[in-house]
Formats: structure tokens, sequence, C-alpha cells
């Protein structure tokens, strides 16, 4: 009950999303309560029982007020007589009215209150308040556990769909909106199905107790009182049909606006040196005004849901208060009927209100189940081959990789890699050259097997890729990758996170190769400094040195470094090309950079263009060619030459 | 912090809130003479037998429901608008500081934090206020206005309102107490969940090459684990809040009768105002139930508005001196004469100690390593940092001094991120001035090297471009970038490291065009790769930000050893000799 207004305001802040399955999705939902079905019966029982001991709270009232009316009445009425005879005094004495109404009464002329039957009726209705919030309470208890457990194994699948979904699937679906799945929506379904669920049960329950107690006590009243229902909804579906229509128009205003903030403050400095900070203002303001509009359009027709509600109630109110004391006036109904069911006619419009404004986080809430069961539902990676775990010795010290002619396509009718072949005996350096997005990571992505290739053969140290697991492949390589991707914890952790359990020893000897050391002393809190979530308190260049010092501790068979030195300023880049050699000794390396000079020196240069292999050789080989990388070359060295 | 920023930008409005305050009282004074009148009906209608008075009773109900409910209508007009249009303001107000915010304050921020604020923050402190209006003002007078209707009917009963209403607000008290402080914890096991997933998607490529997708499951198992206690132990709280809210209000109930029913018995009090006070007893502890929602709001709202706050509340660090001086003449000099630069609470500066002149119709290059100071230096020139001491000239006026808008007249900026405006690339290349002609626009391109490219795009110079230019290569996004720069035609050219993304043979023609194009601005170019700037008329070689090389390519071969090692592990041995 306390939910309701919050439960309107929820709904109010969710975009108006309509879903596209929306019986799928509810049935998906259901199944995913399966486990604890059993549980949730017993919760829909002890709500059931908990509603029939609160409903029936008022009419056990009501049976006070008769007694009481009764008393007043009896006393009233001369003592010793009948109650007919007193009947028919009033009569007599033109009280005809009075006289039908008493006829209806159970009366003893003369004798006032009976204290003692009012006690126990009202005992009663406290026992009958009191078992009913027990139950209340075991039911709310219940529904907390279940719905808590079915979240929480939502979250869980969700998050394990994260590490069985192929690379392809990040590298083709915004991060956004991936993001969005896992966090916003469950989120909000978390809180639909927390507070919804349970609302709607005991919502539901008390309006059919409520129904029966009417229909029990007064069947006329009771059918006035159900016209208010279906007239309730008609309002109710009236309105929200229109604040439906303003609230997608809110939202969509929001992200008109949450774009136009975004895109300025990325691009702030450029909004101020080129003087377009006012008319940056003014387009705020318009689109503001825009969603100004929309979002008072749509809080005030939602917000008369909750007036007509209740002018609805006044007005059954009203009508039950007249003809309830007409009818009590004629002697067909009991005092302490009406009275208790006045007080029905007040619970009765409470939920239907609820229902009402449930229904928006409802709709919002389904949208957001869709949206995690899409997620939920996308192509996995194939399973890795099943096969006997000691099958092939992990790799150590040097590893061969040879291809064979391997064809790979992100899309299908877009060629990229077509029969490449390369064979890299152990501790050779292979550089891989070409201009930006020429599509070099994708050899990288081939290599530690993120992409599985179209056809040919990936071996390692002569074992073809397809029979080793990932795990096995990706073990073998050390990388360090062009964005350096740190986590919200200490550079300590950070480090370590290549070699689980490392020493501080450890941590420390593979910061100091990477020249790293030095700096992360600097920090007030040295090693166990925080960093936050995108490192942001690190310069690209000291976190490409602390992904470097990552890799040596890893300490892999083959080394992949992707742009690695090209953050680095260039003193220390000496000092690490110096240790990089060291590492590279007895080890494959894969190299991707800029500089010519320092691949100058590696085994076998691939030269690569617009996503494609364009040339594969030594630097004498394709200097002698005269092609890319000759023109590479000499446009590097343009005018120095003199 | 709440109140604080409500007081502001609800003044504006206070008109309207005296007409909401006005007629939610009216509404709200109907509701509770309602059952008044139904405790006249049954006193002197039911129980005196009077079916006349009934329907006359019930045609003043009828007509006081209709007034209420337009009474709450137009309440509810009002205070859509009051809240929304407050919402609004307080957004343009943010929206307008951060734009005179100097690049320390964002970063202070971050743009992520930024956007939130403007949006999610602004949005949780409108909700409040279009409960508050409303609940607020309804609550204590319903309360209020119940007890003393409730003394009326029956004086001799009040003393149960006396247990009653305390026993509901300490128990409400109670449950706050223990429920607010769970609610900040659930909030931030939330965060940290998303955290871990957030991190789990950006960093997919590390964690699945380290191998480390099952700690990663054992990092969410753990989170996962916290967020379900913890929500589970707020649900349960509600799970037993409610029904102890509600056996309260029914013994009230229950109580009333009892006493009540004595009182009437003993007939000193009609049984008309028994039920009358029924009524009121429930309207009253359902106010207190009615403030507690918006109360439970509030602690959202207050943190939203404390974020909000901190953003209004800042002093953009750079701003306008209160009595500019305009430069005589837009000559192009730069110069710095002593210049140095050191974040607030860092020991060592950035840079130190830095003096030299940039010549108009020259173009000066500054080069050094990663941290060594260069794109800080460029940064001083258009104030986006003010040096802690000595001056940065420009156009022979110290650029605190000068008016920001003066400032950046005269500059054209290039930055290392080239960043593009959704629109269209007419759009983004014109952003400077309005209105150049076409003729302009394709001479920079011809000069920025996007003209061949700008022509096969499919529209031309009306080609779409998405936020950030992402739908345009690397180095097409910097060549449109130094083009936006070109139309503006300024005084000072600053491109940092802007030409990156180029392959060599692209930046050597960019670099030849651009010499004829840019005439007798001053051009400053940062860079990497020594063979961006091996041909600019001085090279400034900066280092642990000191300047330890000034000169031509050949002087500084000659002089300088920070230089030849660049040069060295750039282009190699042979061409340092």
């Amino acid at each position: 009950m306390t939910m309701g207004p919050m439960s309107v305001l929820r709904g109010g802040a969710q975009p108006a999303q309509k879903s596209k399955d929306l019986r799928g999705t509810v049935r998906r939902l259901l199944a995913r309560l399966g486990p604890e079905r059993f549980k949730f019966v017993l919760a829909l029982f002890l709500g059931a029982t908990s509603v029939g001991f609160v409903v029936s709270g008022p009419e056990i009232l009501g049976r006070a007020t008769n007694v009481l009316f009764n008393g007043i009445v009896g006393r009233a009425l001369k003592p010793g007589t009948t109650k007919a005879q007193a009947i028919q005094l009033l009569r007599d004495h033109g009280h005809g009215q009075i006289a039908s109404m008493i006829a209806g009464m159970n009366i003893t002329p003369g004798v006032g209150v009976d204290i003692n039957e009012l006690g126990r009726v009202l005992a009663l209705g406290a026992l009958v308040y009191l078992l009913g919030a027990a139950f209340s309470y075991f039911q709310g208890f219940t529904m907390a556990g279940l719905t808590q457990r079915v979240m929480s194994g939502m979250r869980r699948d969700v998050e394990a769909k994260l590490s069985r979904l192929p690379l392809r699937y990040f590298d083709s679906h915004p991060h956004g909106d991936v993001l969005s799945r896992v966090t916003n929506d469950i989120d909000n379904l978390t809180t639909t199905i927390q507070q919804g669920l349970s609302q709607l049960i005991t919502s539901v329950l008390t309006i059919v107790g409520v129904m029966g107690m009417m229909f029990w006590i007064s069947p006329l009243l009771a059918a006035v009182a159900a016209v208010t229902i279906p007239l309730a909804l008609v309002v109710t579906l009236l309105i929200a049909k229109r604040s439906q229509v303003q609230f997608t128009a809110q939202w969509k205003q929001t992200g008109a606006l949450n774009g136009l903030v975004e895109e300025t403050h990325t691009g702030h400095e450029l909004v101020q040196v080129f003087g377009q900070s006012g008319a940056t203002i003014d387009e705020f303001g318009r689109q503001n005004k825009l969603l100004y509009r929309a979002s008072f359009r749509a809080q005030f027709l939602s917000g008369i849901i909750q007036p007509s509600m209740q002018f609805i109630a006044n007005i059954n109110y009203v009508v039950i208060a007249v003809l309830g004391g007409y009818r009590v006036a004629s002697g067909l109904l009991s005092l302490g009927a009406v009275t208790a069911f006045i007080q029905y006619s007040r619970q009765f419009t409470m939920p239907i209100t609820q229902i009402a404004s449930q229904m928006n986080m409802l709709q919002s809430g389904i949208a957001s189940a869709e949206r995690v069961f899409e997620f939920l539902d996308a192509d996995e990676e194939d399973p890795d081959v099943a096969r006997a775990p000691d099958a092939s010795p992990p790799v150590r010290g040097a590893a061969s990789v040879k291809l064979e002619k391997v064809c790979f396509r992100y899309e299908p009718d877009k060629p990229l890699i077509e029969d490449f072949t390369l064979d890299v005996a152990p501790g050779q350096t292979v550089a891989i050259v070409g201009p930006t997005g020429a599509g070099k990571t994708t050899i990288v992505n081939l290599l530690v097997r993120f992409y599985e290739i179209d056809s040919g053969h990936i071996l390692l140290n002569g074992v073809d890729y397809r029979d080793l697991t990932r795990d096995e492949v990706r073990s073998a390589f050390g990388m360090v990758l062009q964005d350096a991707w740190m986590f919200a914890g200490s550079i300590h952790d950070n480090i370590g996170y290549g070699k689980p359990g490392a020493t501080d020893e450890e941590i420390v000897a593979a910061a100091k190769a990477a020249h790293v050391d030095s700096f992360v002393r600097t920090l007030p809190d040295g090693y166990a400094t925080v960093l936050d979530e995108d490192a942001s308190n690190l310069s690209s260049g000291q976190k490409q040195l602390l992904t470097i010092a990552r890799a040596f501790l890893a300490d892999q068979s083959i080394l992949i470094l992707d742009e690695a030195t090209s953050n680095v300023d260039t003193r220390t880049e000496v000092l690490i090309q110096e240790a990089m050699a060291r590492l590279r000794e007895g080890r494959t390396s894969f190299v991707i950079a800029h500089r010519l000079s320092t691949i100058r020196n590696a085994d076998t240069i691939i030269v690569m263009d617009q996503g494609r292999i364009v040339e594969q050789g030594d630097h004498g080989e394709l200097m002698g060619q005269q092609g890319l990388y000759y023109s590479l070359y000499n446009s590097q060295f343009s005018g120095v030459a003199t | 912090m709440l109140t604080r920023l409500l007081r502001t930008y609800l003044r504006p409005y206070s008109r309207q809130i005296v007409i909401l305050v006005v007629l939610l009282v009216a509404q709200t004074v109907g509701n509770l003479y309602l059952p008044n009148l139904n405790a006249d009906i049954i006193n002197n209608g039911v129980v005196e037998g009077h079916l006349h008075y009934i329907l006359s009773t019930g045609e003043v109900m009828l007509v006081l429901t209709l007034l209420v409910g337009v009474c709450a209508v137009i309440a509810v007009y009002w205070a859509s608008r009051v809240a929304m249009g407050a919402g609004a303001d307080i957004r343009e107000a943010v929206f307008t500081r951060v734009q005179s915010f100097s690049a320390r304050d964002m970063n202070h921020f971050g743009t992520a934090s930024l956007i939130t604020r403007n949006t999610n923050d602004i949005q949780q402190i409108q909700l409040f206020l279009q409960m508050a209006l409303t609940m607020m003002v309804i609550a204590p007078i319903m309360c209020v206005g119940g007890i003393i209707l409730a003394i009326h009917e029956g004086a001799q009963l009040s003393t149960l309102l006396l247990v009653a209403v305390p026993v509901m607000g300490a128990f409400i008290g109670l449950v706050m107490v223990r429920v607010i402080p769970q609610f900040r914890s659930m909030q931030i096991k939330i965060d940290r969940i998303n955290q871990v997933l957030r991190e789990q998607i950006t960093g997919v490529r590390v964690i699945r090459a380290f191998l480390r997708n099952r700690s990663e499951a054992d990092r969410f198992a753990t989170a996962n684990a916290e967020l379900t206690d913890t929500a589970l132990r707020v649900n349960r709280i509600f799970a037993l809040a409610l029904p102890v809210m509600m056996v309260i209000l029914n013994l009230s109930s229950v109580a009333v009768v009892w006493f009540g029913g004595r009182l009437v018995s003993e007939g000193s009090m009609p049984i008309g105002n028994l039920t009358a006070f029924l009524t009121y007893i429930l309207q009253i502890l359902l106010s207190v139930m009615m403030a507690v929602m918006v109360a439970i709001l509030l602690p959202r709202a207050a943190a939203s508005a404390e974020r909000v706050k901190q953003v209004l509340d800042t002093v953009p660090e750079v701003s306008d001196p209160p009595i500019p001086i305009s430069p005589t003449a837009m000559t192009g000099l730069v110069k710095f004469e002593q210049v140095t630069f050191a974040y607030p609470g860092s020991e060592r500066p950035v840079l130190d100690d830095l003096s030299f002149t940039l010549e108009p119709g020259k173009t000066s290059a500054i080069i050094g390593g990663t941290g060594s100071g260069k794109t800080t230096l460029l940064n001083l020139i258009p104030r986006f940092f003010d040096a802690t001491t000595g001056h940065v000239m420009v156009n022979n006026v110290d650029v605190r001094s000068q008016e920001q808008e003066v400032l950046w007249s005269s500059i054209g900026f290039v930055p290392q991120a080239a960043y593009l405006f959704s629109g269209t690339v007419e759009s983004n290349i014109r952003f400077a001035r309005p209105d150049a002609t076409d003729a302009q626009l394709w001479r920079a391109l011809e000069i920025a090297q996007a003209r061949d490219f700008v022509a096969a795009m499919p529209g031309g110079l009306d080609a779409p471009i998405d936020q950030g230019g992402t739908n345009v290569s690397g180095g097409q996004r910097q060549r449109l970038a130094i083009a936006r720069a070109l139309v503006k035609e300024p005084r000072v050219y600053l491109f940092d490291d802007c030409f990156s993304a180029l392959d060599a043979a692209t930046d050597a023609r960019l670099r030849a065009a651009l010499k004829a194009g840019t005439q007798d601005a001053s051009v400053v170019i940062v860079a990497q790769r020594v063979s961006t700037i091996m041909h600019a008329d001085r090279i400034i070689v900066l280092d642990d930000g000191r300047v330890v090389g000034m000169g031509t390519h050949a002087e500084l071969l000659t002089s300088c050893d920070p230089y030849r090692e660049i040069v060295v592990s750039q282009l190699g041995e042979g061409v340092a000799t």
C-alpha cells in the first residue's frame, strides 16, 4: 500500500516501451518462477488468507455498530414491551418509517447497549486484523525471498552469457546497448517484479475479497459499487492511453537532450574556441522547452488518474451513504452493514488505482524482460572440443605458429583474408604494418582465437586450433593491447591480473621491467593506489606501461604487441625495447607498430591495407617488390635522404 | 542542499504555488467534510427516519465531490507545471554553467557524470517535486484537519489519537532509520554489480586472453550475493512494516468503536459521530503514511540535489577579467614569459619556466615524449588552463586580461582526438563561420587534403556525419577537423598531434598545402612523429616540462641530444649523421 504512489512515480519514470511479444515474454518470465512454484503457490495461499481476514474486519466492526445502534434504539423504546408491541406503538404514533426500520433490527425494548456483546465482537475484530497482518507478513516474507532468488538467478545467467558470447557479438553491438541490457534493464525488471508482482497479487485478491463481502452484505449496494469498477477502468485506460503518448514523447525528447548534452560536453573545448557556446545554449533551450512540454503533459495526464479515481470513489461513497441510509431507514439494512459497506468501498477503490498505476510500470518491465531475453538468446560461441584433458601438454617456451590457407571474413560478402599462409618458427618475430584501419587487429583476433577462421588451419606447435580448447590456445599468448584496459582496483591487482596468485616481489619485478616501478612509487599510495573505473587518473602512456608490466608478469610463450609502444615517450621506449628484446628471446612474437625502424629487423613483415594482407616477406624482399611497403617506407623518410 | 536548490528555483513559481496550495487546501477540506455530512445523514436522517434529509444532504455531498474533483485536477495541472518547469529551469542553469567551465572543471566532473547530473539527477528532483507539491501539502492539512474534526466529532475520544498517532509515527521512524541506510547500501551494491559487468564488456579481450573468465565469474557472484542479501533484507523489512502499519490502523479503529461504543451507550455521543470519527482516524493515519511515501523519496532526491548543486556552485576556474583589455592588433603573436604550470597539489611542475615567442607567418613545432607537457603547453594558449606563474601573451596581451570570446576569436584549434559533431560535413566545417561561402569550404577541404574523399562521399558537403564522426575513418576525421579550423581563418593555429592517423604521404602533402594556406598566421604543431615537424621553422624540444632545445631540425641534430635520440629512434641511425 505504501508503494502505491511510488509505483505511479516509477511508472512515470520509465520509458514507455511497447513490447513485441507480450505473451511470450510473460510466459518466459513465469517459467523462471518454475523452481519456486511451491513457494509461489504458498505465497498466493498466504496472501489469500490474509486478504480474507483483513476483508472480514469491517464486517465485524459493522456488527459492533449494530450492537451499539440496537442498544440505542432499544433503550429509547418502552421497557417491558415486546419488539412487536413497540413497533405497533410507533406505527400508531405515526412513526411508520422508524417502525419499519426497527422491524429489521435485533432489539429488545428497554435494554441498552450490550457491552459484553460489544466486547466479544470487537475482540473478534482485533483477532481477525492481527491474523490478517500476520499472514500478510508471511506472504511478504515468502515473496521477498522468492523474487530475490529469481532475480539473482537471472543476473547470474546474464553474466554467464557474457562469457559465452563470441567476440563478434561485442564488436557488432554498441557497448552502451549491451551494458544497458545487463544493467538498466535488469534493474528495471527487478523493481517491477519486486514491487509489482507482490502488489498485483494483493490488489487482485483484495478486489475479489472486498467484492465478495460487499455482495454478501447487500447485493443491491454491491451492484451499485460494482459499476465503479468498469467506470474506473475505462477512465484509467482513456487517460493512460493519452499519457502514454506523452510519455513516449518525453522519453524521446530526453534522449535527444541527452545526445545534445553528451555531444557538447565531449566537444567542450571546440565549442568554446569556435565561439559556439551561445548557439548551443540556445539549442539546448529549444530542446529543453520541448522536453518540458512533453513531460508536463505526461505528468498532468497521468496525474489526473488519481483525482479521477478519488472522484469516482467519492461518488460511490455518496451513493452508498444515501442509498444505504435510505435502506436502513426503511429497515431493509442494518446501520452496521452500511458503515461496513462504506469502509469496503474505500478499500475497494485503492487497489483499482494501484493496478492502474502499475500498468505503466509492468509494461516497461516486460519490455525490459524482452530485451534481457533477447540478449540471453544471442548466438553463443561453438563449444570447445570435448577430449581428454591431458591430450596435449601446455605450451612452454618458444612455440611455432603456422597458418595454412586461412580464410576469414567479418561479413560473408566482404572478402578479407583469403588463402593466407604463414610459417612462424619458434623464436621468430613477425611484424604487421599498414596504415591505420588496415585491419591489423584482425590478425590478432584470429591468432588468439577471438574469432574463428572460416576455412584453412592455424597450428600451434603443430596442433590444429580446432583440436585445442580456446583456453589452451589463449594460455600460450601474452598480449599488450591497443586499448590499455584497467579495472577498478589497485595498481598491484591490475598488474597481477596476468598471473593469479603472483607474489609482491614478482609484481614489483614486472613493474621494474616495464619501467613503471619508479612512477608507481611517486603515487601517494604506491602499488595500493586504486584506479577509478576508466583509470582516468593515469595518462595513456602510464596505462600502457602497466599493461606491459602485466604481460611481463604473465610470461607466456607467444607475445602480441599491438601498437604497444606508440603512446610511450621516446626515451622510455628505448628502454622498453631493450626489455622487450630480452623478453622476446626464445619466444615467438607478433608486433604491430607504426614505426618502420622498429620492425625492420623482423623475420617476417606482413603488410596490410584495407583489411587485407597485401604483401608478405622480410624487409629486403618487400623493398625489392616496390609495392605498398616500399612507398610507405619512402614517404616516412621523404626529405630525410638529402 | 535540496531545500536551498528548491528555494532558488521555485521562487519564480511562487504565484502558482500559492494557487496550488489554495486548491489543495480546498480539496482536502472538502474531502474531510464528506464524512461529517455522512455523520449527519446517519444522525439526522437514518436515526430520525428523515428520508428527505438523507436525499438533500446527499445532493450537497455530490456537489462537494464534484468541487473537490475539479480542485484536484486543477491542482495536478499546476503541480505538473511547477515541478516540470522548475526541473527545466535547473537543467538550463546546469547546462549554461557547464558551458562556462574550464577544461579542468570538465575533467574534475567527467563528461559522463555531467550528463547524468543534467538528466537523471534532475529527473529525480523533478519527480520528488511533483510528489511533494501535492502530497506534502495534502498530508499535513489532512492530518491537522482530521484531528480537529475528530475532536469536534468526539472530544472524549481524542485521547485515542494521542496514542495512535505517536505509535504510528514512532514505528515509521523506526522503520525509516533501519531502511534508509539499507537503501543506500543497496544502491552501492547495484553500482558495484554494474561496474563488474561494465568491466566484463569493455575488457572482454583482456579477460579472455588472460583466461580470467572464472575469476570474473567469482567476482560477479560475490557482488550478486551481496546485492541479493541486502535487497532481501530491505524487502523483508517492508514485508514487516506494511502489515504492522495496517495493524496499528485497524486496531485503532477497533479501539475507537470500543471506547466510542461505551460513550454512545451512555448517550454522551451520537452514533453518527462515532462512524465519522472512525473515518477521520483512518484519514489521519493515512496522511501520516502518505508523508512517509514522500519521505522515502527524499534521500534519493537529496543526493541528486547535492550532485546538481555541486555543478551549479562550481565557479569556473577560468573566467573573464572584470575590466578586459582588448588587443590593439590581431597579429597572431604568441609569447610565453617564464611560464610555469603545476597541477594543484602536485610537487613537480608540468611546465617549468618556459620562455619563447611564436611568430606570425612561421611554423613552430613542439616535440617531446609522453608526459613532457606538450599538450599542456598548447592548452595554455586558448586558456583551457591558466599558468601558475608567468605570462602567456596572445596578440601582445596577457590571455588572462582578455575577454575569452575575443581571445578565442583569433585561435583555430585542432585537438588530439579529432571530434566531429553530428550533422553533415558542411555543418561541421562551417562550425566557426556560419557565413562562409562554399568556395571557402572547398578551399579549406583542399588544403586539409579532404577534398577528394568529401567529393566522393554520397551527398558531398551534405554527407551525414555521426556523433563523434564515427562514420568516417580516423584519418578523414582528422582532416575534417583541420578543415574546420582553416575555415575560421584564425590568427593562431594550434594543431595538437592531429596528423597521427594520416599515412606519411598524406601527412607530407598536407603540411606542404598548410604552409601556403595559413600564410601570415602563427602555426603551432605538436607532434610525436619527427617527420611531421622536421620542416618547421622552429622546433621546441620539451623534456620533463623544460625546453631542452630550440631551433631548426639541422641545428638541433647537432646541438640537442634529446632531439637526436628521438630522431634516431624513429628514423634510424643513418639519418642523424
